[in-house]
């Protein structure tokens, strides 16, 4: 895959190395050292970082403004957008904002109903969908008009990203609908973090048979578990999460106090494994309101030192 | 059809007890079927309200009638020389019912006793659910005959999103994804290769983002 933008994660993994991205939720606030203070943490282990955007429907600084904070401190940011809140004006406007800042990555979703957050009375605007979106950024860039049919003073040079989730039902599309999500534009996919490694392979491997591992970035997905609680919480109450019983079980073999330390082992066990194999690109580490342990799985799963590209 | 609910009594109550004579008029139509407005519902409401007043010690005079329609001028003639005779109205027909009522009857109060929800179907005795929000330009040809607008909760087109659990949507257990239901069909009808292809921006403008909207059929206008 030959390299279209500025993007360094782009030209890391079309170089051939493994990309490692990880992720800053914005605060609930306009506090304006968060950012900079959570992003202190992993800057320096990691290729870019992902911002959300006002994720589980929870009211948060906006993710354009709190990207331009990271790119301010020289690091490279990923612009995570949902459909939920914006219409297609709102949503083409703040792509040319992004990339005015020298915002180089974006990711295309679809974002969590309304419902899971503290505006239960809001409307939500859909009025375009995840892939959609794909599609707008991937006209903008590469065809330089408007979806309005104008000529854009500018191209917004981003590299498309888009998450998937392996283990959501129906399983018979998963791999069907990944190849849509290339097929709108999406050059990179940052996956559901990943628990049940046999499902995820299965995946990885139809995508291969298809031959849609050498179209777009597959990077995968994982969060390190903090305690066994965690775990079970994410089994049974998180939408569309797959953690097999081994692993609670593993987690709960372990005395309270060594449990998150057993949790960071497991999630490095999980990137060395999927190391292995062919068609994942990189790693996308959610280490979610646990940042500072970043550093410590990227070199745990031997992708530190970060490569240097130019 | 349209699908209706009746407010509570407190909500009815509360709109029309400054009157002293009220005409509670049902529709014939929809809110019958759905059992929200129809002359049974209309009876109950009126005896309910009547007792209400009856023992809040105040004089009140509720009358009955229900109408073929009340979204048609042919009907809502009928009652004329009666709505005269009253200081409010209070319609059981949907929000299109009661607002052709307040149009026709200028300066006459009317209020609405139910609050209108949806486009559905009854599913079963005492179930209704949406399957249509009026998008005014029909895609259930690509979609397996299962409409997304009204049954996905983010209206998605190329669904479904992640959060599809167990064919339930991730707004409730209760609530079917409809990006589910549109696969299960696609694979009946032997049409999974539809699912790949991608649906292109949708023309909300006949919607109701595009502002009010009318039809027109010049041919058979008078
Ligand atoms: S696509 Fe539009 S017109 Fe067709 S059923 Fe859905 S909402 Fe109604
Ligand atoms: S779970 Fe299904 S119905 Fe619910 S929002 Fe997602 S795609 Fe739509």
């Amino acid at each position: 895959m030959s390299v279209k933008t500025p993007s360094k994660l782009e030209k890391i993994m079309a170089a051939g190395h493994f990309g490692v991205t990880s992720e800053c939720g914005p605060p609930r606030g306009c506090n304006p050292e968060v950012i900079p203070h959570k992003a202190g943490f992993i800057k320096d282990y990691v290729d870019a970082i992902n911002v959300t955007d006002n994720q589980t429907a929870m009211t948060r600084m906006c993710s354009l403004a709190a990207c331009i904070k990271l790119k301010l401190m020289g690091v490279e940011p990923v612009l995570q957008m949902v459909c939920r809140d914006r219409n297609r004006i709102a949503l083409q406007s703040d792509i040319l904002g992004a990339a005015a800042f020298g915002i180089n990555n974006m990711l295309c979703l679809s974002g969590d109903h309304q419902s899971f957050g503290d505006c239960r009375q809001g409307q939500n605007v859909y009025d375009i969908d995840s892939m959609q979106l794909l599609q707008t950024v991937r006209l903008m860039r590469d065809e330089g008009k408007f979806l309005g049919g104008g000529d854009l003073d500018g191209r917004p040079r981003m590299f498309v990203g888009a998450a998937e989730n392996p283990f959501a039902d129906p399983f018979e599309i998963r791999v069907p609908r990944l190849a849509k999500k290339i097929a709108a534009g999406a050059e990179f996919i940052q996956t559901q973090c990943i628990y049940n490694l046999d499902k995820f392979e299965l995946w990885v491997k139809q995508a291969r048979e298809r031959g849609l591992t050498e179209k777009v970035y597959i990077m995968a997905g994982v969060t390190p578990m903090k305690s066994v609680g965690m775990a079970k919480y994410m089994k049974n109450r998180v939408p569309g999460m797959d953690v097999p019983d081994e692993l609670i079980k593993r987690m709960s073999g372990v005395a309270k106090e060594k449990q998150a330390g057993e949790g960071v082992k497991i999630c490095i066990e999980t990137i060395q494994r999927l190391k292995e194999v062919p068609g994942v690109k990189g790693f996308h580490i959610m280490a979610i309101e646990w940042e500072e342990k970043v550093p410590e799985i990227v070199k745990g799963a031997g992708l530190y030192p970060r490569p240097v590209v130019d | 059809m349209i699908v209706a609910e009746q407010k509570k009594l407190e909500e009815i109550v509360g709109q029309i007890q400054d009157f002293n004579k009220i005409l509670l008029v049902g529709c014939n139509e929809c809110v019958t079927v759905c059992e929200a407005g129809g002359k049974k519902e209309v009876g109950i409401l009126a005896s309910a309200l009547r007792m209400y007043f009856l023992n809040h010690g105040k004089e009140m005079t509720i009358d009955e009638v229900t109408l073929e329609r009340q979204c048609d001028h042919e009907y809502l003639e009928e009652i004329r020389d009666m709505q005269d005779k009253y200081d409010a109205v209070l319609s059981l027909a949907c929000g299109v019912g009661v607002q052709f009522m307040a149009e026709k009857y200028h300066d006459k109060p009317v209020y609405p006793g139910v609050n209108t929800c949806f486009l559905g179907a009854t599913e079963e005795r005492g179930l209704w659910t949406e399957r249509c929000q009026a998008c005014g330009s029909c895609i259930l040809a690509y979609t397996g005959g299962i409409c997304p607008v009204s049954r996905c909760a983010k209206r998605l087109m190329n669904g479904p999103c992640g959060g599809s659990t167990n064919g339930k949507c991730e707004i409730s257990k209760e609530t079917d994804c409809a990006w589910q239901l549109i696969v299960n069909r696609l694979k009946a009808l032997g049409r999974m290769d539809d699912y790949e292809k991608l649906m292109p921006l949708k023309d909300w403008s006949t919607d109701r983002a595009g502002g009010p909207r009318k039809v027109v059929k010049e041919d058979v206008q008078l």
